[in-house]
């Protein structure tokens, strides 16, 4: 049945009567059953009345708002498509960045949806209800649409097929798996904080800002169409996440410390799955507009501070992990990079030193650390290739028990010195990349034991194809590795050689000559 | 110093007459160009009118249209028929 609203009917009353209006006391059982999962995290709510979208947005509205993103994201897939748009990229090597931005991002969307799915299910209120109704809907979006957006290059390029396999197998996939993992393994409040908050608010500018900006300057009208639709609605979820914030610090004083010791860990844990994307505008994009240092400035330091300033009312203190993360802005990128890069084995990607240009703009953009640490790292690596002598480290990477980060981020004190932290629980041994990291292990040791460690999967014998008897004396873990992954020989390795660079060249030809 | 409450939307026509309305209601505001989008920053509180939007784009508009165009924000929202307005109370 079809239900007619006043057109009369302002902002306020609609949303009123089209969300709050339709939820109920439950009488067969109470309400503490219906809803069991809200009470065990110790958040204290008295009054869910008091949450209120201040976009006020209803699902009528919602509806037609989303139908119009889809039809025009759609047009101009399809022109795109139509109109050989992968050949206006800059340059073959773009391709690579939708690669990694496939194989980690869309999976993670769809973990976004189950999430919010599961959250819009056991929050009492009807407007975090709502709202959480139409983020898992708005995740599904995007995960579909990313897919769909990368499906046409899929067609013409190596490393794209497999990538729902390798989701959760792959090494360098584990970080941004087990940040999804955690949240939706947490109760509905700090998934809210995780999610909604400390990645929506805090941190998603910084993936979908300038980095899809970038894509646009690149000639990637199907990443960009893509991004910014999805961008459209992360205003509507960062305000989500801070109305959660602001909703639990004000129904009860209790609530602080909690709230307080999870923005701490879950603006960490975002922070170091961001390292990734800062590597892609810094590295990646071959025209650059904007240093991963000077997105973070923008949209982490100035815009976090404004958001932690007026928090403080609430007596919220700024993040403890805010000066590491100042600090850590001028390395991360690179440290990330030249890790890929020292691994052409292991990605179904390709990497590259970059030209001298490019070289010059990261000096430029890095004055305190690009001259000093990482350029002589990226020319002797260059010389070596040159010479006939491509590094390739062949081990297995060591990761952080919490973030699943490779262990190589550095030394807030030292930049020459990698950062690790051990320490023994119940008799095994467990590194990690940070003290922050390891507090977060501190809080819930139970649960962070469990994580899925890729090399550690490997030497136990757990990543072989089918067939492949583990138990033979002469079984070698690191040999079937590459099958285990699916991982096509054609898309690892240097750009420069590969198929994709000769097929690119030999298509723009033809799309531009008789 | 106040902090600058913010917000971007995708380049197209739409969005220059929402930018321009936001320019004449908001002294300070400050026009960021960027690839594809634009952001405008106000320190302490930025304001869309309805009434300015129509004014600049010829036609009647619903300001829950932005969601089309809408790239990021940053501030506490509030929304009603004819304001949508951000800001930072400290």
């Amino acid at each position: 049945m079809d239900m007619k609203v006043d057109k009369k009917l302002g902002l306020k009353e609609r949303y009123a009567l089209m969300t709050r209006d339709l939820a109920w006391e439950t009488t067969y059982q109470p309400m503490d059953k219906v809803f069991p999962q809200v009470t065990y995290e110790g958040i204290k709510i008295h009054d869910w009345n008091a949450w209120e979208d201040p976009f006020r947005l209803t699902m009528d509205a919602y509806w037609k708002y989303q139908a119009e993103k889809e039809r025009k994201l759609y047009a101009i897939l399809d022109a795109f498509n139509q109109n050989n748009g992968h050949l206006s990229v800059t340059d073959a090597r773009y391709i690579n960045v939708l690669k990694l931005f496939l194989g980690s991002t869309p999976p993670l969307e769809l973990m976004a949806a189950r999430g919010f799915t599961n959250v819009g299910r056991h929050m009492v209120g009807a407007g975090p209800r709502v709202a959480c109704l139409m983020q898992a809907v708005d995740e599904y979006r995007h995960f579909q649409t990313q897919v769909h957006s990368i499906s046409n290059y899929n067609k013409y390029y190596n490393g794209m097929n497999e990538f729902a396999h390798q989701q959760s197998r792959m090494w360098y996939l584990s970080d941004g798996k087990s940040f999804f993992d955690d949240a939706i393994t947490a109760g509905p409040f700090e998934f809210m904080v995780a999610i909604g908050f400390a990645f929506e608010y805090v941190l998603t500018n910084i993936l979908f800002v300038p980095f899809i900006s970038g894509a646009a300057y690149n000639g990637d009208m199907a990443a960009m169409t893509v991004g910014f639709s999805a961008q459209s609605d992360e205003a509507r979820h960062m305000t989500l996440g801070l109305e959660c914030i602001k909703f639990m610090l004000e129904q009860d004083p209790d609530n602080l410390p909690i709230v307080q010791r999870w923005i701490d860990k879950w603006t960490w844990r975002g922070t170091r799955k961001l390292a990734s994307v800062g590597m892609m505008m810094d590295y990646m994009l071959p025209k650059r507009i904007m240093s991963f240092k000077e997105a973070w400035e923008m949209y982490f330091e100035q815009n976090g501070a404004a958001l932690f300033n007026d928090l403080a009312r609430y007596g919220v203190k700024v993040p403890k992990c805010f000066v590491q993360t100042v600090a850590e802005k001028e390395h991360v990128t690179h440290q990330s990079w030249i890790g890929f890069y020292m691994k052409p084995d292991s990605t179904p990607f390709h990497t590259w030193i970059p030209e001298k240009d490019e070289l010059d703009w990261l000096s430029e953009k890095y004055p305190n650390t690009f001259d000093k640490y990482y350029r002589p790292v990226l020319e002797h690596f260059d010389a070596q290739e040159k010479s006939g002598n491509r590094f390739n480290n062949k081990t297995a990477p060591m990761n952080c028990q919490v973030c699943i980060s490779t262990i190589k981020f550095n030394d807030p004190d030292d930049p020459m010195k990698t950062l690790i932290r051990s320490k023994t629980y119940k008799g095994e041994k467990f590194h990690f990349c940070s003290l922050h990291c390891e507090e977060i292990f501190d809080a819930e040791p139970e649960k962070y034991i469990q994580a899925y460690i890729s090399s550690h999967q490997v030497l136990q014998g757990n990543c072989a194809p089918e067939g492949v008897d583990t138990t033979a004396p002469d079984f070698e873990p690191g040999a079937h590795i590459a099958a285990y992954w699916r991982l096509d020989k054609a898309a690892t390795g240097d750009f420069n050689g590969s198929e994709d660079q000769a097929n690119f060249a030999a298509w723009r030809r033809q799309a531009t000559s008789n | 110093m106040t902090a600058n409450a913010f917000i971007a939307f995708q380049k197209n026509e739409e969005s220059r007459a929402i930018v321009e309305a936001i320019v004449e209601d908001n002294p300070g505001a400050i026009v960021v160009e960027q690839p594809a989008m634009v952001k405008v920053d106000v320190p302490g509180r930025l304001v869309i009118r309805r009434a300015t939007v129509e004014d600049k784009i010829g036609r009647s508009f619903d300001l829950q249209e932005l969601q089309i165009h809408l790239i990021t924000i940053s501030g506490h929202l509030d929304e009603t028929d004819d304001e949508f307005s951000l800001s930072w109370l400290s």
